[in-house]
């Protein structure tokens, strides 16, 4: 049988809904295997998973809130692949957001709120952008690999955040490394406020409304890269650089913007941490979201449409997997980040393992019946 | 005289700092020579780490825990390739994924065979690597100048610290002095002419990573059986990409990779000396951001400031055969 | 005593539908140099790679000084004498010139000794040869003929008896080609046997004692060199095929629009590519240029479009200076000033194949209205206007939303093809247009181009198809190593002509 696929005859469900399942599958039945590694019931563990995510509303909206985080991060990621970029450096730029929410709500306060919100979202964005710069200029104009680059600035944005938060910034009434909190009107809307305006009376849990804006940023991404001609001048220079300058269109432009949008999308994430959960900064409230970024979008196909549900499946990773951690002393969430990495591997470097054989089976499969 | 052992004391700490980047940058040497991008240094050292410490531990000999850590870093070199050589997969993702594999895994089975949030068991004496003096190093520590360097330099160092150095040359010699080092670079460099004097491409690669593999063991073994008494989550640090832009910076020649790496070390151990040193006009430097130094002092690197870096030439790109 | 050293028999090769090599049967007589002409696609590359083990024959046997064998790598191949010098180079730019000789044939993982002795094993072959080569020199410092030497260096070291050279003289200066002759003599004089792969007839006629022709991947004549001439060999080489001449009216010429005065062009390895070429398009008129690839036509288009820089010349557009030193106009700018470009590679360069059809047809357009405005795509202007060229042009099948990647090469030329006109460009620079298309587009595409000139745009015409240069043009210039020699009016001149200028003969 021939491995050579005519690609038209792929119907597009098999390339972007069974190729990237059967991949998921695998990585998934590698990561039992790491459960089963380390000394507990994989079975169980999912069982578990699906009880801490679904089973309960609080527990969902935690998935949810996890959700929201990856959502940002996955666009992030997305956006600058299209360029062709690999950007790791997610959590630098949401914790650098994060300083841009921050010092906007507190200095801003007296402005009417939803103002506050507007501009904290504008903050975000711009700081996170802003972190993004320097890596995109080296790329485009040093030729500096963005990996490296992004990765030594999600360092030197953690020593400069800890150094601010110690130093500069914190809450000198507290003992923690963690600014002041945030004045309650300017907390987001939360689940459980929502809930209350029903009259349900739910318990705690860090969903609020900073995932509706995560939804928002969905369409935004999905405008941009596909509707606007910065997006076509972006996948243009993503696919075929050379062909890009026979049109004329300049890949040091795009590579730069690709960069300022993704930083941006990932300063987002600390409207939900800051805004809507922590309302101050703590230390560290990226939390390897930034990195969960990179399976989501690679999952998720770079097409927010895939990134949605991929962050919604790590947010049941994360948050049924804290409830595992829970029950099941010997496994850690770094378990979950393990997952992650399995599941890049897979839906990434492996991704065309085993493509050639499902797309001519499925290609057979099909001319048989219309041969019938 | 106290500036003289001050400097010495500096030395000394450079020497052992710079020990496990300098493996990494060998190791990445090795790979990208030969056309393959390799950033997953950091996943491989951390993995080294685990193992090496997890190995010494069982079997209560450290060299136990090094063959290990060998075999466990090799596996992943091959996994890289076979992703990135035979399947021509991203080789970037590839490396972004084993590195965020190896830190979960890491960790989590730590964690979940020892109890302590991602730490493994302390060693005993006897099974680490333990700080070695050199002969006569005591008699000789008086003697001045000579005695400085004998004693307080070049002596004391873990086994690993003289594996490193050692190593340098000895990778100079096969990747400039002899037929595999040729055929690695040519591979890096053109494989159609390779392909067109008749050896396989693949195997070299191959060859290539497992080297890589072997080399970067020595550097997470440093970390957990010697330097330190045990694993612990992350402890790796960021030193991967501190050697990958070590190696850049050094155009993927030994020598000049060590140069950078001696100097990172020497920033490493110069931020450590100055934490909470009174400086003329500056003051302190906080010490969050003096740890941040040698992260920008890679950007600094890799911005190419100091002369821009040619990578192999083929780095990179999967080498397709037939039209 | 002539005995074959390499025997051809019944060999066949197919990439997908491209049928490269059709039941070859060729021979070699030991001790000779034995030329294979035929133009391009003609199959000739194909089938020397099969002999040096890089691709492996559908069906046939070779056999090696009578003896049939396997060829399944270069190793097998050079294990029994055989060695290739390829049209580009396979040197290691960094390496001395001993370190690619040695490179797989080192002996031992250590070097040390080994290496004076293949030192003093090569000087032995230089000054047999006459070789004159500098082992300790960097690939990088040396010219285009000095490392074509070391090319051959390497082939004598690894002990090769049959030396082929596949279209050796393309990157050489005639005083270059003398020397490199003089080195092909004298290993003939060894008793080595030499294959020449060449559309160049003076080569042929030159070196040769035996001459193959190839055409469109079959052997269509052999001969002794002293048997035949020239032209006989132009006639067996363009073939005497039936002519697709296109109903066209007489071109209503204009004024010059497009002028290129003593440009000078080189391309990526510092080569120069572009020797001193004017040439001048006026409006309403084709203007062909003819020539095997590799003769220049690739830089010339490139610098022309604003891809390329420019080493010395002039072009300009309407009189108005468009480039000189300093710099070209880049792509934007050209299409302002209405010029178009197809480019002769489409995947490479002209189209995105991982778009869709739609977002290629408006490639280089984008951000113009009406399929954007304020930065915004206007999807359904871009689909109406999809929809209806797709339409006009024929293309199959008749999808916007497929991705280019799905398109036959005909349908995909046509995609760029219909953008580019339907600009309705001033000049139109159109590079090899039905390069892997079928022969139903071909006859389109070309109707297109004779409409174009019709109303008023000055076209330039870059194919290596005969056919389609005498068919289309008003004009021709041929194209031979980087220079114009010679222009003719279509009106007389036959194929067998301009076969011989193709090959550079004047």
């Amino acid at each position: 049988m021939s491995s050579v696929v005519d690609k038209s005859k792929v119907p597009w469900w098999v390339s972007n809904l069974i190729v990237p399942l059967v991949n998921l599958t695998l990585a998934l039945l590698v990561s039992a295997l790491f459960i089963f590694i380390a000394g507990e019931n994989p079975y169980k563990a999912i069982k578990l998973i699906i009880y801490g995510s679904f089973g309960y509303i609080e527990g969902f909206a935690y998935t949810l809130y996890y959700t929201t985080n990856f959502i940002f991060t996955g666009l992030a990621f997305a956006v600058a692949f299209h360029c062709r970029l690999f950007n790791i450096g997610g959590e630098g730029q949401a914790y650098i957001g994060g300083l841009g929410v921050f010092l906007v709500a507190i200095n801003f306060s007296f402005l009417p709120v939803p103002i506050v919100w507007v501009l904290s979202i504008a903050g975000a964005f711009i700081f996170g952008a802003a972190w993004a710069f320097i890596p995109a200029y080296l790329q485009a104009k040093r030729g500096s690999h963005i990996v490296i680059t992004t990765i030594m600035f999600n360092f030197i944005a953690s020593s400069l955040m800890v150094y601010l938060l110690v130093d500069v910034i914190r809450d000198m009434k507290q003992m923690g490394p963690h600014t002041v909190a945030l004045p309650k009107e300017l907390w987001l809307p939360s689940f459980k406020d929502l809930a209350a305006l029903f009259g349900v009376k739910i318990r705690y849990s860090p969903l609020n409304a900073s995932f509706l804006l995560a939804i928002a940023a969905s369409f935004f991404v999905w405008f941009l890269v596909w509707k606007t001609k910065w997006g076509y001048e972006m996948r243009a220079v993503g696919h075929n650089t050379q062909a890009a300058i026979y049109a004329g269109i300049s890949p040091y432009k795009n590579i730069i913007i690709a960069m300022l949008i993704s930083g941006g999308l990932a300063g987002l994430l600390s409207i939900n941490e800051i805004l809507g959960v922590h309302h101050k900064i703590v230390s560290g409230f990226p939390a390897g979201y930034g990195f969960t970024g990179i399976a989501v979008a690679l999952m998720g196909r770079n097409h927010p449409i895939g990134i949605f549900p991929a962050a919604f499946l790590f947010g049941i990773l994360y948050q049924g997997g804290s409830e595992v951690t829970f029950d099941m002393p010997n496994i850690t969430r770094y378990m979950f980040v393990a997952v992650q990495g399995v599941i890049i591997l897979f839906s990434g470097a492996l991704e065309n393992l085993f493509r050639p054989q499902i797309e001519s089976f499925f290609v057979n499969r099909l001319n048989k019946q219309v041969e019938a | 005289m106290e500036f003289l052992s001050d400097i010495a004391s500096l030395t000394n700490s450079t020497l052992r700092i710079s020990t496990p980047l300098v493996f990494a940058a060998m190791a990445g040497i090795f790979a990208e020579r030969s056309g393959v991008i390799d950033f997953s240094l950091e996943g491989k050292m951390l993995m080294a780490a685990f193992v090496a410490a997890v190995g010494s531990y069982f079997f209560g000999n450290p060299w136990a825990g090094l063959i290990m850590a060998i075999v466990a870093c090799v596996s992943l070199s091959m996994l890289h390739g076979f992703a990135s050589v035979t399947h021509k997969g991203d080789q970037v993702v590839s490396c972004v994924a084993i590195n965020i594999l190896i830190i979960g895994l890491t960790t989590a089975l730590a964690a979940a065979w020892f109890g302590q949030a991602g730490l493994t068991p302390t060693l005993s004496d006897d099974q680490r690597f333990l700080e070695i003096t050199l002969p006569f190093a005591d008699a000789l520590r008086e003697v001045p100048i000579i005695g400085l360097i004998y004693s307080d330099i070049l002596s004391g160092h873990y086994i690993f610290v003289y594996f490193a150095y050692i190593s340098v040359p000895i990778v100079y010699w096969v990747v400039f002095k002899t037929s595999f080092g040729l055929r690695v670079r040519a591979v890096g460099e053109n494989p159609s002419a390779v392909d067109t004097a008749g050896i396989n491409v693949f195997a070299m690669r191959y060859k290539a990573l497992a080297i890589n593999g072997v080399l970067i063991a020595f550097a997470g073994a440093h970390l957990s059986t010697a330097v330190n008494a045990n694993f612990f989550r992350e402890m790796s640090a960021g030193r991967g990409y501190l050697a990958l832009a070590a190696m850049i910076f050094g155009k993927w020649h030994p020598k000049t990779a060590l140069i950078a790496c001696l100097l990172f070390g020497f920033t490493d151990a110069l931020q450590i000396r100055l934490q909470g040193v009174e400086l003329p006009t500056i003051g302190t430097i906080p010490v969050q951001l003096i740890q941040a130094v040698p992260y920008i002092l890679t950007v600094i690197l890799l911005a190419g400031f100091v002369g821009k870096a040619i990578a192999p030439r083929a780095i990179g790109q999967p080498y397709i055969k037939e039209r | 005593m002539v005995s074959p050293i390499l025997e051809l028999l019944s060999i066949n090769k197919s990439f997908g539908h491209v049928h490269a090599n059709k039941d070859i049967n060729l021979t070699i007589n030991k001790g000779t140099i034995h030329g294979i002409i035929g133009e391009n696609g003609a199959g000739k590359s194909t089938l020397m790679s099969i002999v040096y083990g890089l691709y492996q024959a559908d069906s046939g046997i070779i056999k090696v000084s009578g003896k049939e064998i396997n060829l399944k790598s270069p190793r097998d191949s050079i294990e029994n004498g055989i060695g290739m010098v390829h049209q580009h180079f396979m040197l290691v730019e960094n390496f001395t010139v001993l370190e690619n000789i040695v490179l797989g044939f080192e002996g031992e993982i250590i070097f040390g000794k080994n290496l004076e002795k293949a030192k003093i094993d090569l000087k032995n072959l230089c000054d047999t040869y006459n070789l004159n080569v500098d082992l300790d020199s960097v690939i990088s410092d040396l010219s285009v003929g000095f490392r074509q030497r070391v090319e051959i260096l390497k082939s004598l070291y690894r002990g090769a008896e049959v030396f082929i050279l596949d279209e050796p003289t393309g990157v050489l200066t005639p005083q270059e080609v003398d020397e490199l002759f003089k080195i092909l003599r004298s290993l003939k004089e060894e008793g080595k046997t030499i294959v020449l792969i060449t559309h160049k007839l003076n080569e042929i006629m030159d070196l040769t004692s035996e001459v193959s022709v190839m055409r469109q991947g079959e052997v269509v004549g052999h001969t002794k060199t002293e048997n035949t001439n020239r032209e006989k060999l132009a006639e067996m080489m363009v073939g005497r095929s039936v002519l697709l001449r296109i109903n066209k009216s007489k071109a209503e010429k204009g004024d010059v629009v497009f002028k290129v005065e003593n440009l000078t062009v080189k391309d990526d390895l510092d080569v120069t590519r572009v020797k001193n070429v004017s040439l001048e398009i006026h409006a309403g008129e084709i203007l062909g240029l003819a020539g095997v690839t590799g003769n220049g036509q690739t830089e010339l288009l490139e610098a022309l479009s604003g891809i390329r820089p420019v080493v010395s010349g002039e072009i300009s557009l309407n009189g108005q200076k468009i480039s000189d030193n300093s710099g070209l106009l880049n792509p934007r700018q050209l299409k302002e000033k209405g010029l178009a470009h197809v480019p002769e590679d489409r995947q490479r360069m002209g189209l995105v194949t991982d778009f869709k059809a739609y977002e290629n047809l408006i490639f280089g357009y984008h951000d113009q209205e009406p399929y954007s405005k304020s930065s915004i795509m206007k999807e359904n202007q871009i689909l109406d206007y999809s929809k209806k060229v797709m339409e006009e042009y024929d293309v199959r099948p008749r999808s916007p939303n497929l991705m280019t990647s799905n398109f036959s090469g005909g349908n995909q030329q046509k995609l760029i093809l219909s953008r580019e006109l339907n600009e309705n460009p001033k000049i139109l620079l159109v590079g090899q247009p039905t390069r892997g298309v079928d022969i139903g587009a071909i006859e389109f595409i070309h109707q297109r181009l004779i409409d174009m000139r019709d109303k008023g745009a000055a076209i330039l015409l870059v194919s290596v198809e005969l056919e389609e240069v005498l068919s289309l043009s008003d004009r021709i210039v041929v194209m031979f190593d980087g220079n114009i020699v010679g222009e003719r009016i279509n009106k007389d001149v036959t194929d067998r002509e301009l076969g011989l200028l193709m090959a550079g003969v004047a």
